[in-house]
């Protein structure tokens, strides 16, 4: 070594600080189980009830509409069937808008509220709080747990493990078949299932759910916040100072102390050091260390300090969803004056405005024309000039149709092809080839818009058109 | 150079931007099973598929997969989707498959490669003809228009003839005054057109007569068109189409495809060109 020793020494310093500072940050990365205690109140409540999103899950595929799944999103077939609405590839642009829409609301719900998503509608909250709850009906509270867990195997544990581990299998099954039923007949998809004649793809799905929801549920929870999600990590950073989350009052709770003969310690704050924030906790964080990765902002430690709070008499709210700009004494904006809402609010209406327009807009039926090339006119021996064209038309009705096609644009013109009704099938497209015979001399240019024009002959207010081109010789 | 002094582990001894030291600690243990379960995967991988050089091959793979064994299983995938259609065709005329809609519609879209293949060199990919070759997209046919003719025309071949009349049989100035009413189309007018013969081959209503390939003199298609169109049909009258004789004479020949092509690629064919836009 060429370096002097002072030199030497303050490297040595540099890292220890470093690594000392690393080493007080205690992340759990799965060595450490976490136990948390069953939460009441308010937030809890309310967790609950928005949790309950989840039952679409559940109950979606079985809702009917005209005597058909009412929503069902048939892959095989390319179709989206949502209420009477058939949305083909050709609308996938919604599709585009819809997923625009919640990344958005997203953005914008965290950037004022922060993990909303995560603390009360994420699937892993909602199915890891229900995985706890019940171990928490079955195994007793988080003492017990940790006791059976450390206990010998005795029949007793294997029975509490067991059952536990049965209605976890049940759970997962449902969500299994409930996710494979909006993707094929729901009803049909019972009946395969019970008879054993399903395809490999649906056992194999609903395989992958049961595993994937015993696991992330039942085993990895918390973890899966921590390093598996991306959303949790996304989420962070569209956080400002602005942002409202729960946030621990230190200004007034510290210093914090226990309680000496049921009173506080003149000179304290109101913390008490009583740990039923860490104890609720389903991440296992202490959220007096300030904001923080693991922090879903679930809420339960609200509940759980103002349950204290009231207890010993002092005002709620120690930990409140507070922004940082509270706890530094200034004031905040309101909503309407942060740009980064209006901007998100703005792409909201926009895209929303969107899906609007195209699920209003959408047609039974729709005509697309292509015209011919090679050669683009032909000259006929009466001396008319002849196009040909590709006229595609699409149903999206649920019924085989009978269509007519017309064609308008120069004075004489003979569309030929079109003489007989079309049938046009379900959910198809069907292409077509038509000619169109036009007088040279009623031909002003070398391009003349063509219109073409649809009716279902069936149902004649169901129309489409499509504008193209006549192309002829230079006049 | 071993520095122990950390109190997480053991470093290599190295520090970079003065606090960053390296500890010796061993991978991950995913990390390792990921490894590990990279390697046992390639291993199966040779197993199961065509892999390794031998000295006058290569090992075959467990599996007996290859890749045009894929191609043919594709291929066979094609057919079968085809064959509820293919299978009907060589039982029926090329006028009946015309009738049918949806067999009319198949021949229409799976004939294109055919058309390509077989036919496009010389009347162009869309049927658009080609200078000297006739376009099979308008409705001027010099041996008939019918699906029937169409079908004939391909399988057999078609060799029209005009003798040349220039020299012997036509001075200069007749042939200027003949091409001249072809070009205004008013030729069945001209007193040399009967006087010379003309009419023995175009007709009196110098429409042409399919039995003979003879040209329409009367319509707006040219069977030799050019940008100078009466020279062009100067030249036809004085060297006339496939006259031996002449060095100087159109040369317009349609080859024979049967033997090349089967029947049932004859008929398709046919329909498809009949439909270009053109057949009567």
């Amino acid at each position: 070594m060429t370096e002097s020793s002072t030199s030497n020494e303050s490297k040595a310093r540099y890292s220890d600080d470093i690594y000392e500072e690393a080493a007080n940050w205690h992340v759990n990365t799965g060595e450490e189980k976490i136990y948390p205690k069953k939460a009441a109140g308010k937030w809890r409540r309310l967790k609950w009830i928005t949790h309950g999103i989840w039952l679409i899950l559940f109950i979606g595929p079985y809702l009917r509409w005209n005597g058909q799944q009412a929503i069902l999103f048939d892959i095989p077939n390319r179709q989206f069937h949502i209420f009477g609405l058939t949305i083909l590839p050709q609308d996938v642009w919604m599709l585009a808008l819809v997923l625009l829409f919640f990344a958005m609301l997203l953005a914008a719900v965290t950037t004022i509220a922060g993990r909303v998503y995560c603390g009360f509608f994420c699937f892993q909250t909602a199915w890891t709080d229900l995985f706890i709850w019940l171990e928490d009906k079955i195994e007793g509270p988080p003492a017990k747990r940790r006791k059976l867990d450390a206990a010998p195997w005795t029949a007793e544990k294997l029975r509490k493990k067991s059952l536990k581990l049965l209605v976890w299998f049940v759970i997962s099954v449902l969500t299994g078949i409930s996710f494979v039923a909006w993707f094929t007949d729901a009803r049909q998809l019972w009946h395969d299932l019970l008879t054993f004649n399903a395809s490999a793809i649906e056992y194999g799905v609903i395989a992958l759910f049961i595993a994937g929801t015993m696991l992330l549920a039942g085993k990895l929870r918390e973890q899966t916040c921590f390093w598996l999600c991306p959303y949790a990590r996304i989420q962070g950073v569209m956080y400002d100072k602005e942002t409202i989350l729960p946030t621990y009052d230190f200004h007034r709770g510290e210093p914090r102390g226990r309680l000496k003969k049921g009173q506080l310690v003149e000179g304290n704050g109101d913390c008490i050091d009583c740990k039923q924030c860490i104890a609720v906790c389903p991440t296992g964080i202490d959220i007096r260390m300030g904001q923080q990765e693991g922090c879903i902002t679930c809420s339960l430690c609200l509940d759980a300090c103002d349950a204290v709070m009231e207890k010993i008499g002092r005002p709620t709210g120690l930990i409140r969803y507070a922004s940082m700009d509270e706890m530094e004494g200034k004031t905040q904006l309101p909503l309407l004056k942060r740009p980064r809402v209006l901007i998100y609010l703005t792409i909201l209406v926009l895209s929303i405005g969107g899906i609007i327009y195209g699920l209003t807009s959408l047609g039974h039926i729709e005509v697309k024309v292509l015209h011919g090339r090679t050669p683009l006119f032909v000259q006929r021996s009466d001396g008319t000039i002849q196009n040909k064209y590709d006229v595609k038309i699409l149903n999206k009705t649920t019924d085989d149709i009978s269509i007519k096609v017309t064609a308008s644009g120069i004075e004489g013109m003979v569309l030929k092809g079109a003489e007989k009704p079309l049938l046009a099938r379900k959910g198809n497209t069907g292409s077509y080839i038509m000619f169109i015979n036009a007088p040279a001399e009623n031909i002003k240019d070398e391009r003349t818009p063509i219109t073409f024009k649809i009716v279902n002959l069936d149902d004649p207010t169901q129309t489409s058109s499509y504008e193209s081109m006549f192309f002829a010789p230079k006049p | 150079m071993s520095d122990n002094s950390n109190p997480h582990g053991q470093t290599t001894g190295h520090v970079w931007d003065e606090t960053l030291a390296e500890l010796t600690n061993p991978p991950p243990k995913w990390w390792m099973l990921g490894l590990h379960a990279s390697w046992i995967l390639v291993v199966l991988y040779t197993l199961y598929y065509p892999s390794w050089p031998l000295v006058s091959s290569h090992f075959k793979g467990l599996a007996g997969w290859t890749s045009i064994g894929e191609f043919k299983k594709d291929m066979k995938e094609v057919t079968d989707i085809r064959a509820k259609y293919e299978d009907k065709l060589p039982g029926m005329s090329a006028a009946a498959i015309l009738a049918d809609d949806e067999l009319k519609n198949y021949v229409m879209r799976s004939s294109k490669v055919l058309f390509g293949d077989n036919c496009a060199a010389c009347h162009g990919s869309g049927g658009a003809g080609n200078p000297g070759y006739p376009a099979l997209v308008d409705d001027d046919w010099l041996f008939g228009g019918s699906i029937e003719l169409i079908e004939q025309s391909i399988a057999a071949g078609r060799k029209g003839m005009m003798p040349k009349m220039g020299g012997a049989q036509l001075s200069d100035a007749e042939i200027d005054k003949l091409a001249t009413a072809i070009h205004n189309g008013t030729i069945t007018e001209e007193p040399l057109y009967a006087a010379k013969g003309c009419i023995g081959c175009h007709g009196p209503d110098g429409k042409g007569m399919a039995a003979l390939g003879s040209a329409n003199l009367v319509d707006k298609i040219w069977r030799f068109k050019a940008k100078d169109q009466l020279a062009s049909i100067k030249a036809t009258i004085a060297h006339g189409v496939n006259d031996p004789t002449d060095p100087n004479t159109r040369k317009a020949e349609m080859p024979a495809w049967k033997g090349r092509l089967t029947d049932t690629q004859i008929k398709k064919l046919a329909v498809y060109v009949h439909a270009l836009g053109g057949g009567q």
